[in-house]
């Protein structure tokens, strides 16, 4: 494991109105961890995510990439947001998406060549969608549209990987699929951050985890901190109750 | 060139200037904002007309275009503030702004010589018989030129950014996360629309502009998954009804921009149904 | 005739009446080719049927292709607007072409309403109101949930369709005053402000009511009183004065009160910061009143000496000289600032 820090979290204070959302968190995530970050529903998850990504203006408080603001570190993030927030009946394939995560390095004007399309195809195999590069995307089913935002994200090269929930509402399969590529990055030396519900599987996929409900809770190596302890500052009940849940 | 020949390219380069806008409209789920610009470039006009005193000065369709761009800032203020759900908001905004335009044109009836009717329907009739005259030479029509002119900077714009214009249509995160201002595109956008919008209504009114933007484009997404093949058949099926257009409006002697209409309307018609049968 | 268009308000479709309006003018333009007479209850019919299509072809659009709402909308109303104009063009080329007044279905003529058109209105107005009434419960439920309404057996398209055949009969007789190119603002803005100053639908409706009788009281009146102001724009300008004051002012949603109140939150919540700061200081001791110099909050940011006396003035700490110490409510306040997301246990 790198000792460098990938992301830094100072003093983020976060509202939409003003109850604050996030409450003064402090967080700093090593370089090459697959981290969960685990807590209640609004607890405030997609929301730290958006404000390290610059999506939405904390009140206090700031964020570095390796160091700098993220707008000078664009080309070392790549983002899968929650599903939905895009428009599946636009007139474009499967191919033709993964490509689009090839946009950042081509800057304006530029148009995408065969490089950017050798570079996505191999995105595609990786997530076991080469068979579907041409379909339109409303013709794909959840897991495999989930999937082909990951062959997205792998095609933008990025240092640091956002995903928020990827695995809502795909099946075991492709839960497993993404959870192995997500695995094989790390081993590349990538930091990969997730937004996880399933506190069962944290321990099988995450070396790495933050808990997080407004305040930030704990963060650190998934064998030394996820116990009954922080489960329960965090969901502030039974950690076996909250397993079942 | 006779008046025939040359309503018929004013037609058939205003319908392939609008579908290029047109198609990235209805993809973004503001087919509706072409409407809105459409009746809200009137005081534009107005406005542009008493500063110049003249009708045919390109200042007019800078003016006019402004206005445009007015009508999207403010649609985008009264959404932002949440107060009203997004589509009332283009609702609240063009009725105000297009009274204001009828307003100050019966204000000035005496000065103005523009016709709310021309305005919502122009005519294709007239736009052959005003000339660009230069040194005595006659160069045609100058809607003709006018309408050209923009097509070629469409052209070259949707070359340029046709990229940019597909991510951020698709995708607004990531576009903004890959460093394709969304702001930017959008407004460029709506530049572009605008200055169409003006240029195409004086020759075809303020309806068939609304008509030539949407129609081809959603015909086309209905019978292609393909974006530049969405493109390629929004112009063809533009440029198509108006040919169709103006010789259905010949043999019916009838408004050219209300045939061409028409034949837009069937068109979308036959593909409908044609999409219905398939399912 | 009114608390028909509240509801395009409510479902998303608000720009349907625009769409409408226009596409009943090739209703307007087949009635009088058919009939050759220009007695506006005929054309109303046509206008009426015409409308009927539009809307339902709007619903087919939607529900059975992937077009959106919006281009469905930008579709029919320009397509019949330009279909009805072709037709009305025709009509004047006719030899005995007795087309003059159909023109006021465009820009609509107050001034020129007969007794009839205003009995016509009274009546429809009056059945329209009826019909709501006794449909209220169901209307409201359908707007709001339309599955749930589905799952409790109401049949949701009759109502759907009761729905839809009112909005269209609204929008028709309300063309020949305001004409079709400023209808949809009288079918939006008097429900747009009325929505700022209630969450009740009721209250609502009657309030948009009393806004859209306004506008066109006042309107008729402005423009009366001045030679070339038509009535229609007036009109909706009042209606838009209405919708501004009431995005404004309104004490709840109001942007300058809700501004204000942003403003108040956002500086409430630096004064938490503090507080919660002594917070962890203090929770360390059995007696949180135990005073506390105020020399130790100086490695904190956010804290000047404006704080404390902000604090104080909310009673939730007590300054004597030097120090500082908690009160109770100030350590209650503390505690809950950020486990009120804390399921219950
Ligand atoms: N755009 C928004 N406006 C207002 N409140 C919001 C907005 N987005 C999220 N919230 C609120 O912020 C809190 C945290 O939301 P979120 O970050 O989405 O939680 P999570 O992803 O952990 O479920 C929730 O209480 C939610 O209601
Ligand atoms: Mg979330």
């Amino acid at each position: 494991m790198g000792t460098k820090i990938a992301v830094a979290v100072d003093d983020l204070t976060v509202a939409y109105n003003y109850k604050p959302v996030l409450w003064d968190i402090d967080l700093s995530i090593p370089e090459g961890v697959l981290m969960a970050i685990v807590g209640p529903n609004g607890a405030g998850k997609s929301t730290l995510i958006k404000s390290i990504l610059g999506i939405i203006d904390p009140i206090a408080g700031s964020v570095a990439i390796y160091g700098k603001p993220y707008t000078k570190q664009r080309d070392k993030v790549a983002y899968v947001p929650q599903k939905g927030s895009v428009d599946w009946d636009f007139p474009t394939t499967a191919l033709d998406v993964v490509m689009m995560g090839t946009y950042g390095s081509l800057g304006w004007i530029k148009r995408p060549g065969a490089k950017e399309k050798k570079l996505s195809l191999e995105a595609l195999e990786k997530v076991g969608m080469l068979a579907f590069k041409n379909r339109q995307i409303s013709q794909l089913s959840g897991g495999q549209q989930q999937r082909i935002f990951l062959a997205r994200a792998l095609v933008q090269n990025a240092a640091i990987y956002f995903m928020d929930e990827p695995f809502q509402g795909v099946d075991a399969t492709t839960e497993i699929a993404i959870i192995n590529i997500l695995k094989e990055l790390r081993k590349a030396g990538k930091t990969v951050i997730v937004v996880h519900h399933d506190l069962q599987t944290v321990p099988e996929y995450f070396d790495w985890v933050t808990f997080l409900n407004v305040k930030h809770i704990a963060t650190g190596p998934v064998k030394d901190i996820f116990n009954d302890d922080n489960l329960t500052k965090t969901y502030g009940i039974n950690y076996k109750v909250a397993v079942q849940q | 060139m006779s008046p025939m020949i040359d309503i018929q390219l004013i037609a058939t380069v205003t319908a392939a200037a609008c579908a290029i806008p047109g198609v990235f409209l209805v993809l973004r789920k503001m087919a509706l904002i072409s409407d809105a610009i459409s009746h809200s470039i009137l005081p534009g006009i107005v406005i542009g007309f008493f500063i110049t005193h003249d009708l045919a000065s390109p200042w007019l369709i800078i003016f006019a275009a402004f206005s445009g761009i007015i009508t999207v800032v403010l649609v985008e203020l009264i959404q932002k503030t949440g107060l009203v759900k997004e589509d009332t908001a283009i609702g609240l905004v063009f009725p105000a702004l297009f009274s204001i335009g009828v307003i100050l044109i019966a204000q000035n009836a005496n000065d103005v010589h523009l016709d709310v009717d021309a305005v919502l329907l122009g005519d294709l009739v007239y736009a052959p018989f005003d000339r660009l005259i230069i040194d005595g030479a006659d160069f045609g029509p100058k809607g003709l030129w006018t309408i050209s002119v923009i097509l070629v900077i469409t052209l070259v714009l949707l070359l340029a950014f046709y990229k940019e214009l597909k991510i951020s249509t698709f995708d607004v995160g990531l576009s903004s996360a890959l460093g394709f201002s969304p702001v930017i595109l959008h407004y460029g956008l709506m530049s572009v629309a605008s200055v169409t919008t003006v240029a195409a209504f004086d020759a075809v009114g303020a309806i068939l502009v609304v008509a030539m933007m949407i129609t081809p484009a959603a015909a086309a997404y209905l019978l292609t998954t393909d974006l530049r093949k969405m493109l390629l058949l929004s112009v063809l099926f533009g440029v198509g009804s108006a040919i169709g257009g103006y010789w259905f409006a010949r043999w019916l002697d009838a408004s050219i921009s209300g045939s061409i209409t028409t034949v837009l309307g069937l068109l979308f018609l036959i593909i409908y149904l044609l999409h219905l049968a398939k399912d | 005739m009114r608390y028909a268009r509240k509801f395009a308000v409510l479902r998303k479709q608000s720009l349907l009446g625009d769409a409408i309006s226009h596409a009943a003018l090739p209703g307007i333009a087949v009635a009088f080719l058919i009939t050759g007479a220009k007695d506006s209850n005929v054309l109303l019919l046509g206008a009426l049927v015409s409308g009927l299509i539009g809307v339902f072809w709007i619903r087919g659009i939607t529900t059975k292709t992937h077009l959106k709402t919006d281009t469905a909308l930008g579709l029919i109303l320009s397509l019949f607007f330009g279909f009805g104009m072709l037709l009305l063009t025709y009509i004047q080329k006719q030899p005995n072409a007795n087309q003059a007044g159909l023109d006021k279905y465009l820009f609509g003529q107050a001034a020129t309403l007969v007794e009839s058109d205003v009995l016509l209105m009274v009546i429809v107005t009056g059945i329209s109101l009826l019909v709501m009434l006794l449909f209220w419960k169901e209307f409201k439920l359908l707007l709001f949930d339309k599955n749930y309404a589905m799952t409790l057996g109401f049949n949701t398209k009759f109502i759907d369709g009761l729905i839809s055949f009112f909005i269209v009969l609204a929008i028709v007789i309300g063309l020949q005053t305001v004409g079709v190119v400023l209808m949809s603002a009288m079918l939006l803005a008097p429900a747009a402000a009325a929505r700022q100053w209630t969450n009740s639908l009721s209250t609502m409706v009657i309030l948009a009511a009393i806004f859209g009788a306004f506008s066109g009281v006042f309107g008729t009146a402005i423009s009366a009183s001045q030679n070339n102001l038509s009535t229609g724009p007036v009109i909706v300008l009042v209606a838009a004065i209405f919708v501004i004051v009431s995005f404004l002012f309104s004490p709840e949603r109001g942007i300058i009160f809700k501004q204000i109140r942003l403003i108040k939150n956002r500086r409430d919540l630096q004064l938490k910061k503090t507080l919660y700061f002594m917070y962890d200081i203090v929770r360390d001791h059995d007696d949180i009143s135990r005073p506390h110099a105020i020399r130790i909050l100086n490695s904190f940011q956010g804290f000047t000496k404006k704080t404390l006396s902000k604090l104080e003035e909310k009673d939730w700490i007590t300054i004597q000289g030097q120090n500082w110490s908690m009160t109770e409510d100030g350590f209650e306040t503390a505690a809950n600032l950020y486990n009120n997301n804390l399921p219950e246990s």
